[in-house]
């Protein structure tokens, strides 16, 4: 049966397990190194403040072993903060966070909460979803090996580098479970 | 502020949540906090201890300040208004805070009335020390809700009395019946609509964080097994010997509020914890006011 960890140092963690029990996947909670041993099939980064999370990942000393089995081919979906923690890139910022995806990001890229917004676009093999944006970030741009898989307004706000998948909007804020659900094929089809 | 401003405002607290909020004065000191691990920061003039010691009427902070310090850092900045005080509010919004605090620590500008918070794009958090105040801001428009407790003491027993009050009176709700809401809601003097959502689904509508005393680890471990979903610290940190370890080990005590041995480890050698002052031996409850 499929288990996904779901990373619980900061933020909105407890919606991303909420959308997998809807999809009756079942899910677990890091939040020390030890949680880390047990059987996972993919790993869930959610919303929250990246570096909140980072400094958290680094004191727990979870930031290593997590590196090492994404790289090792452990299916991962970063949303906002978590595509941030996952890009090799951030604007004007030059600290190791996981880095293991090949994409330039840009991290508050919308300005403050007034610059928050919804919208409604399409996302590759699924269509039109819904798009929540806090203070979030977009990808400026991409490496040639990874996948675009949803735009809006002009800007890269969802991608995929093999294992990787990453949206800076928030999926496990709105009822539509199709994202999820896509993580979750991709984890199937490996 | 429509509705999807409303659900926007919602979610950013959402994001926050599993994370401490730490008061800052100058920019340094917001480093410092983003450094440390904190979620967002409260860009003030004066932490609520020393408005607490220097008394007087206490106002909105210079923008200047607040502006200063929303360069300095990447997290959210919030920042307090006076209840009531709707201009100040304008002005906050105007410079682009990311969360408003209607606080009880600032001197309320109207004694009657809180600010009309569906008048504004920029979100609010307001402090409750029960459900009736906590529904009642909501109605208000506030998409964030944190315990009162008693600010600027570093005594965490009021914040303790404001969340168990305002669990025990959810639990209270969830066990009644359909037809009894009514009734409920004359008592709490909130909207029917708030109590029923309180009563299908067993929380408030919005985030609850704990404030107001928060001065350790073992605190803040303390109110989010109490059920807060964060945790405030005013004076706690840059009142305290060595801020940024304190700052650290706090935000790790929100992480891990459930595991004693990792408590203990982040609870050693702190240095000098802010000097309380319990509640008998203060003049001003800031609790009372607001209601």
């Amino acid at each position: 049966m499929m288990r996904i960890a779901v990373l619980a140092l900061q933020g909105a963690f407890a919606e991303h397990r909420k959308m997998l029990c809807n999809l009756g996947i079942d899910s677990f909670e890091i939040r020390q190194r030890s949680d880390w041993d047990e059987h996972k099939d993919g790993l869930i980064i959610p919303g929250g403040e990246s570096t909140t999370q980072l400094k958290l990942l680094k004191d727990l000393e979870l930031l290593k072993p997590i590196q090492e089995d994404i790289r090792k081919g452990l299916p991962v979906f970063g949303t906002c903060a978590g595509l941030i923690l996952l890009a090799k890139d951030v604007e004007g910022e030059d600290f190791e966070r996981i880095s293991t995806m090949d994409i330039h990001v840009k991290r508050n890229a919308y300005g403050r909460q007034m610059g928050s917004f919804y919208t409604e676009d399409n996302f590759q093999e699924i269509g039109k979803v819904p798009m929540t944006f806090i203070r979030a970030p977009y990808i400026m741009r991409g490496e040639p090996h990874v996948d675009i898989l949803a735009e809006t307004g002009g800007h890269i706000v969802a991608a995929q580098q093999g294992n990787q998948l990453v949206t800076s909007f928030h999926p496990e804020l709105n009822d539509d479970p199709r994202i999820h659900q896509y993580f979750i094929n991709m984890i199937t089809k490996q | 502020m429509s509705e999807n401003r409303q659900t926007l405002n919602r979610n950013l607290a959402q994001m926050l949540k599993g994370g401490v909020i730490m008061d800052v004065t100058t920019p340094e000191q917001a480093r410092i906090a983003e450094e440390s691990g904190a979620c967002a920061v409260m860009a003030l003039e004066r932490i609520p201890a020393d408005i607490r010691a220097a008394g007087g009427v206490s106002r909105m902070s210079d923008p200047k300040i607040i502006k200063g310090i929303q360069e300095a850092v990447s997290i959210p900045v919030m920042a307090k208004c006076r209840i009531g005080h709707f201009a100040e509010a304008q002005i906050l919004q105007a410079i682009e805070i990311d969360y408003i605090d209607e606080s009880e620590v600032l001197s309320p500008a109207d004694d009657v009335y809180h600010i009309d918070k569906t008048k504004f794009e920029v979100p609010f958090v307001c402090g409750a020390k029960n459900l009736s105040e906590a529904l009642r801001r909501i109605a208000e428009g506030a998409t964030m809700i944190r315990t009162k407790g008693e600010p600027g003491t570093g005594d965490v027993v009021q914040a303790v009395k404001h969340m168990r009050m305002m669990q025990s009176q959810i639990r209270d709700i969830v066990s009644k019946s359909e037809d009894e809401l009514y009734e409920a809601a004359k008592q709490l003097q909130a909207p029917y609509d708030l109590v029923k959502y309180v009563h299908d689904h067993g929380k408030l509508p919005v985030v609850n964080f704990a404030a107001g005393g928060v001065a350790t680890p073992a605190d803040a471990a303390l109110m989010m097994q109490l059920g807060a979903e964060g945790v405030f610290v005013g004076s706690g940190i840059f009142k305290s010997g060595n801020p940024r370890k304190r700052a650290t080990a706090i935000v790790q005590a929100v992480t891990n509020y459930n595991d004693p041995k990792i408590l203990a480890e982040i609870s050693e050698d702190l240095g000098e914890a802010m000097v309380g002052i319990n509640e008998q031996e203060i003049k001003l409850l800031m609790a009372e006011r607001g209601k």
